[in-house]
């Protein structure tokens, strides 16, 4: 460095700092790295993130274990609640799980997952039921459960070992396909009786025992489930955390790089189809006792499209968020569906979100004119119709708890034709227009449309849970896509650098 | 540069014989021989197109050549998967940058100590002592190699995604992942590409220190003449597959063919 100070007009160079010291920029020496520290995220979200992240992973597993036992003594204290949220909940992170493995991890996208399920339950059904008269205990057909899973699924990893992406996805449905086929039409008949029992299935499953020990009641069942999805989450955390972890995850990112720094990719992709269908052999026959019997069409594409939703809504490739995923879908569908025990619930829920996301509107008047739209477009249609077409248009059904909704939302009394489907199709293409307006004029035809859903809702959508719930999925699964693509608790992914 | 102490009697580590690849008819490399001495520095140059990084690909068992032979310490290689290869000591880059982007660059260099360790994955469920030991020398071996690029890819960095790191640290990440393979020769695929004059002298006496400190053999692709001068003990320029020149920088440089590769024959001639 030939520096010289001492021309005129140039301004002085900062002395150089001792070379002992740190502070200044080195070969070698990054000052992006030695700064870090000033860089972290600040402010309630920034303190939330960093208290989940260092917080030990067994912490959390052990937390929830703890939170989980304790629920049936006061937030699902009736039998219904514990079997609708608490056993289902778990169910579905089993479930989650397994597919987490292969899709999260080894990145494969296998959409033959729920056949695996449906093996695992099948086995434990005919191994431990009045059909063929056997009646093994558990801990014999559980672990040829999950055996039974694993072959056809080292079969199909074989053959699809060197398929990628969409071929892998054609083939491993059409294994799916293929098993529903299978138990529900071809039902091979062995000693007497059709294996799989046809579309009836196979009833009146056993109870799991447990070296004598009989699981039957609910309360009994939820705290084994508790066991079984805490061990199983523990031993895939380990499995990931190890070598053949990171290896799952190195082929995934980049599959000719993991196999040029030798790992043996095919090899690698077998054994996530193993582990997951393992997984998926164990929760099939779980699922199979606590139904108490195995039904082929359970295992049809919406399931599969369920447990896929509980994975992507939690973040592929986290475990914590398998469980998140779970929580809210099965949450979701319990609560849509017609219940005793909490009438009005969903309605609550579904108002409230709606309340919720157009409070987040930013600046805050423009969540006000929201509100007022939506509330006078509501008054205003209703007094229109009763003018017109009077109570047979409006008098709908009452609504408990809530009367001024009956006063504000149009309920014909009785089916108008085609009312409920044009309603539909308006909604829909209200949502459009909105879409493609800019600026106020947007938020102006806000106001209408979320009257027009809140007419929909209370028509149509409360009306049929099953399609309402997928409709709900997909809309969450959009707009995550929109917000967080990694999902709720998946670490931030970067494709294209 | 370093004056390397002439050997006594090479030792052939990685041979090429009669090496052949065509894509659809076009000849990518037409019968060539090389040959690299234990503890040597190589460099291949040659104009773009010339089939260096094919010649890598076929060394590393991702192309399977159509004819001639590959051999690494007398074993051939030939038709070997590129894990096996691996296993045997030969470690690459890659031009392109191939780093698993959505991991740690720690777990990155981890990663690619597979081959080289043994413990499955029922014995990682069951946390047993040798699982922890093997691990802790994983996780010992990554440091390790990460060190070797000063305070680069050091403290924080660890646990950090590799696709925040610049363009410079993943070109150092990509050399300490395949050095954690603990290869026997290293191919170094345009180590200096995109980084500032700089960073290409600290990478340039770095692939030194690698020969001299971390007993590598290295096969190195290079474009720029800076690094290609001053640690190569031996240089091969290559044209449409054709080895057309070898020797020291000076002599390879001067040769009228590899001039005229670089610049046409009109500007050989006017030279």
């Amino acid at each position: 460095m030939s520096d010289t100070p001492d021309t005129p007009g140039v301004p002085e160079p900062p002395p150089e700092p001792p070379a002992e010291t740190e502070s200044g920029p080195k070969v070698g020496v990054d000052s992006w790295v030695a700064s870090h520290e000033g860089r972290t995220q600040r402010g309630p979200l920034g303190w939330l993130a960093h208290g989940w992240e260092s917080t030990p992973d067994w912490i959390k597993l052990l937390a929830f274990v703890a939170i989980a036992a304790s629920l049936p003594y006061w937030l699902l204290r009736s039998e219904g609640d514990l079997f609708n949220f608490g056993l289902y909940t778990l169910l579905f992170v089993g479930f989650g799980l397994g597919l987490n493995v292969v899709v999260g991890y080894a990145g494969l996208l296998d959409l033959g997952y729920v056949a695996f399920l449906g093996i695992g339950s099948y086995t434990y059904a005919l191994l431990s039921s009045p059909y063929y008269g056997i009646h093994w205990p558990a801990e014999a057909v559980i672990p040829i459960a999950m055996l039974a899973a694993t072959i056809p699924a080292a079969i199909l990893g074989f053959s699809a070992r060197r398929l990628l992406g969409d071929y892998l996805a054609i083939v491993t449905l059409f294994f799916a396909e293929a098993f529903v086929v299978f138990t529900n039409v071809a039902n091979p008949v062995l000693f007497g009786k059709g294996l799989t029992g046809g579309a009836n299935g196979i009833p009146q499953v056993d109870p799991l025992t447990f070296f004598g020990y009989k699981i039957s009641s609910t309360k009994q069942e939820y705290f084994f489930l508790i066991g079984a999805v805490a061990v199983v989450a523990g031993a895939l955390y380990l499995a990931n955390q190890s070598r053949t972890g990171r290896a799952w995850r190195a082929s995934r990112e980049d599959p000719l790089a993991a196999e040029v720094m030798s790992m043996p990719v095919n090899r690698l992709k077998i054994l996530a189809f193993i582990f997951s269908s393992a997984v998926a052999g164990l929760f099939g026959a779980i699922f199979a006792a606590i139904l108490t019997a195995a039904v082929s069409t359970q295992f049809g594409i919406p399931f599969l499209i369920t447990i896929y939703a509980v994975i992507i809504l939690g973040g592929l490739g986290s475990i914590a968020g398998v469980f998140v995923g779970a929580i809210l879908i099965n949450c979701t569908f319990v609560f849509l569906e017609p219940q005793t025990d909490h009438p009005g619930f969903k309605r609550w829920l579904f108002y409230g979100a709606i309340i919720v996301l157009v409070a987040l509107l930013k600046p805050w008047y423009k969540a006000v004119v929201v509100f007022v739209g939506t509330i006078a477009t509501g008054f205003v249609a209703h007094a229109v119709v009763q003018a017109w077409g009077g109570s047979a248009w409006t008098g709908g059904k009452t609504i408990n708890g809530a009367s001024w909704l009956s006063h504000w939302v149009i309920i014909p009394k009785t089916s108008h034709g085609n009312f409920d489907n044009i309603l539909y199709i308006g909604l829909v293409v209200a949502m459009v227009v909105v879409m493609m307006l800019k600026g106020w004029w947007r938020i102006i035809a806000l106001g209408p449309t979320l009257y027009l859903t809140a007419v929909v809702w209370e028509n149509v959508l409360s009306e049929n849970p099953g399609v309402t719930a997928l409709i709900l999925f997909g809309a969450m699964l959009v707009g995550l896509m929109i917000k967080r693509p990694q999902g709720l608790l998946g670490q931030a992914r970067v494709e294209i650098v | 540069m370093a004056a390397v102490p002439e050997p006594t009697s090479p030792t052939p580590l990685l041979e090429l014989n009669g090496l052949s690849m065509s894509f659809g008819g076009l000849k990518v490399i037409d019968n060539l021989d090389l040959v690299v001495n234990q503890g040597e520095i190589v460099s291949v140059i040659g104009p773009n197109g010339a089939g260096k990084t094919t010649l890598f690909n076929l060394i590393t068992g991702i192309y399977r050549p159509e004819a001639g032979q590959i051999r690494l310490g007398g074993e051939s290689l030939v038709g070997l998967s590129p894990h096996k290869i691996n296993k045997a000591g030969v470690a690459r880059t890659f031009q392109t940058l191939r780093l698993f982007l959505n991991m740690s660059v720690i777990e990155n260099v981890m990663a690619s100590q597979y081959g080289r360790t043994k413990v499955d994955v029922v014995r990682a469920m069951l946390r047993t002592p040798g699982m922890r030991r093997e691990e802790k020398a994983i996780r010992r071996q990554a440091e390790e190699k990460l060190s070797f690029f000063g305070q680069r890819l050091m403290g924080y960095r660890w646990n950090q995604p590799a696709y925040s790191l610049s363009y410079a640290n993943r070109r150092r990440l990509e050399i300490a992942r395949a050095m954690a393979t603990e290869p026997r020769i290293l191919l170094l695929d345009e180590p200096a590409a995109g980084m500032n004059p700089t960073e290409t002298h600290e990478i340039t006496e770095l692939i030194g220190q690698l020969r001299d400190d971390g007993g590598y053999t290295i096969l190195l692709i290079e474009h720029d003449m800076h690094v290609v001068e001053g640690i190569s003990d031996r240089v091969v320029a290559l044209d449409h597959g054709v080895k057309i020149a070898e020797g020291s920088f000076e002599a390879v440089a001067t040769d009228p063919r590899v001039v005229e590769a670089y610049l046409g024959t009109k500007a050989a001639s006017t030279k």
